[in-house]
């Protein structure tokens, strides 16, 4: 058996129960899953499958009822408050599916705004966040307000964010769903090249178009999940 | 440490950010606070150069006289001229001088005035206060051993009655008897106060003179004035002692009040006074304070998004409490800094209006600017801990 400090990514029997009046709720049942570095995975399920919560965990948003999860080689179920934000800030590059941009805040600020939480030096954030921006072909846009931004532009400056801190995993939830057919299809084109560039994505969608994108796709239904092609879907 | 540093920074300007952001709003909360210190600057500095004003001219007139008042016993009502002459023999006294208050009016020809006052007093009160006449003469030992029907007349009652014309030497009518003017007098400036104090009058005439139109031979009222370097409260109890003999020591029958223990009793009310003002202004921090919480929830429940967003990035609860709590921490003392700006402004004013000296008071200032920081604190506790304990998940889901 591999060391726990060996591993990238590895949930093993992981239960997530939401006591609720009445009964409890189930939401994942011995959700097994193992991702290698650099890899390209899409989970795939419809609302209510227990997705958002699968994303929460990996997201270190939250910790599991039982089961194991290791990060980076580290155990993250027993985690507390505190070392779970640290996980965050350094392991989670978060992409949601309306870019969560500060509004206040220009494009720049915002990309800066987990190496703010890691303690960055002001002058090393600024030059990470331009780095990142140009990385995403947005150089001419740094100092412009989220509403003088596009949706794709916004999306393309919630990735630089996500990516800034240089995490272990980018985690997209539905990252393409606010946005029109063409520009989605360039968030996706800029997913490819972030993988290719050895990269780790995961990407919770409900769209099965959006999960083909990816070069693996696993199903979530009911809150068992299943490795599969897309055939199945 | 550095890292501790980088996060105050930003979290300031991220405070300072949202302030500017929401200017009406902040405004709108940071007055209450404003008013707060505003009240308990101005109160406490006003109050303070009126009492210090009050004390000054205390201590000009007051040093070196005690003021007897006689109520008398059932045998004795007053003092005679020779009980008089007995506390003038005194050792640390230098002289007495009785007043005799007169009802009536006072007229000139048909010039009648109803709302002046009379009083009888002796020539050695105007030894005593010799500047006071500024023309023709005081009163003298003839004219009390004689009873004369002379008086000195005030500088006011000179203004309604000899407009233009000398008025020495003319009779004017008090009580409906007639006295000839031999002098007039003028008060000094600071006589507004010592005038409640010492019992001015517009008229005065000779207090033998004043007893028998009264149709008395006993003085109730009279001021002792003390040899120069004597000391009073030795002095009072002297005079006691004198008194008690005269009085055939029968309780109560007078009180000695020196200048000093009424500017005591007056230090004391200005400060009791002072207090209750401040305490009164100090509500309307609280309320400041409760404004200033009630902004801090909505924002927190406006920014829920923001928080649980931050929250995903890595800010640990700490970080987001310590946000908030600088952002109502810099709003009140915002509001505080600029209350003390006006506070002392609007002081400086009423100083100016009232006559007064205005006293810079550094505890005053410190006190508002202190008690700001600390409701900013206080009133901000709650909301900043509210936002702290938001889910991450729960708050994102908000957007």
């Amino acid at each position: 058996m591999t060391m726990a400090e060996d591993i990238f990514f590895r949930m093993t029997e992981i239960d997530k129960i939401y006591p609720l009046e009445g009964e409890d709720v189930h939401a994942l049942k011995k959700v097994s899953l193992s991702i290698d570095e650099g890899e390209y995975l899409s989970v795939l399920g419809p609302s209510g499958s227990g997705k958002s919560t699968l994303m929460n965990i990996i997201g270190c948003l939250d910790t599991p009822t039982s089961g194991e999860y290791i990060l980076q080689g580290r155990e993250v179920e027993d985690m507390d408050e505190l070392e779970l934000a640290e996980l965050r800030n350094r392991e989670i590059g978060f992409i949601f599916q309306n870019s969560q941009l500060l509004p206040r805040l220009t494009a720049r600020k915002n990309v800066e705004l987990p190496l703010v939480y890691a303690g960055v030096s002001p002058k090393e954030r600024r030059e990470r966040a331009e780095a990142m921006l140009e990385r995403v072909g947005l150089a001419d846009r740094m100092d412009h307000m989220p509403n003088q931004l596009s949706g794709g532009q916004q999306q393309r400056v919630a990735i630089a964010r996500a990516m800034v801190g240089n995490p272990s995993i980018l985690l997209a939830d539905e990252p393409t769903g606010a946005l029109n057919q063409k520009t989605g299809a360039q968030i996706m084109e800029l997913f490819h090249e972030l993988n290719d560039e050895k990269r780790t994505v995961i990407m919770i969608t409900h769209d099965l178009k959006i999960a083909s994108h990816a070069r693996r796709v696993v199903h979530i239904i009911d809150g068992g999940i299943s490795e599969g092609g897309l055939h199945d879907a | 440490m550095r890292k501790k540093f980088i996060m105050l920074r930003e979290s300031v300007a991220m405070a300072l950010d949202n302030i500017r952001n929401n200017k009406v709003r902040s405004f709108l909360t940071l007055l209450g606070i404003m008013i707060g210190v505003m009240a308990v600057i101005t109160l406490i500095t006003t109050v303070s150069g009126v009492s210090g004003t009050i004390s000054s001219s205390f201590s000009s007139m007051g040093v070196g006289t005690l003021t007897v008042s006689v109520t008398g016993s059932d045998l004795k009502t007053g003092m005679t001229p020779e009980d008089l002459e007995v506390i003038s023999a005194l050792e640390s006294v230098d002289g007495v001088s009785p007043t005799v208050n007169l009802g009536g009016r006072v007229s000139y020809g048909k010039n009648v005035q109803t709302g002046k006052t009379a009083s009888g007093k002796n020539a050695y009160y105007f030894q005593a206060n010799e500047d006071m006449i500024v023309q023709g003469r005081g009163l003298t030992f003839i004219d009390d051993d004689n009873s004369t029907y002379v008086c000195v007349i005030s500088q006011d009652l000179v203004d309604e009655f000899f407009l233009g014309v000398n008025p020495i030497g003319e009779t004017i009518y008090v009580s409906g008897l007639p006295f000839t003017i031999v002098g007039r007098y003028e008060e000094d400036s600071g006589g507004g106060v010592s005038s409640i104090f010492m019992g001015s009058a517009d008229v005065i005439v000779p207090y033998t003179t004043a007893m028998k139109i009264n149709n008395s031979d006993e003085v109730t009222s009279f001021t002792v004035y003390l040899k120069e370097g004597a000391d009073s409260e030795a002095a009072a109890s002297e005079i006691e002692d004198a008194m008690d003999k005269i009085f055939d020591y029968e309780d109560d029958c007078f009180t000695v009040a020196s200048m000093e223990s009424i500017e005591d009793t007056m230090k004391n009310m200005t400060t009791m006074l002072s207090s209750l003002l401040a305490g009164i202004a100090s509500i309307a921090l609280l309320v400041g304070g409760i404004g200033i919480m009630n902004m801090m929830l909505t924002t927190v429940t406006e920014r829920t998004a923001e928080i649980g967003l931050k929250k995903a990035l890595g800010a640990v609860p700490g970080q987001i409490q310590s946000q908030f709590l600088l952002e109502s921490f810099l709003l009140s003392m915002i509001g505080g800094l600029l209350g003390v700006l006006f506070g002392l402004a609007l002081s400086f004013i009423l100083c100016q209006v009232l006559g007064t000296s205005f006293v810079f008071n550094g505890g005053a200032i410190l006190l508002g600017v202190g008690f700001s920081a600390v409701v900013g604190i206080i009133f901000g506790w709650a909301p900043a801990r509210k936002a702290s304990r938001l889910n991450p998940i729960d708050a994102l889901r908000a957007a």
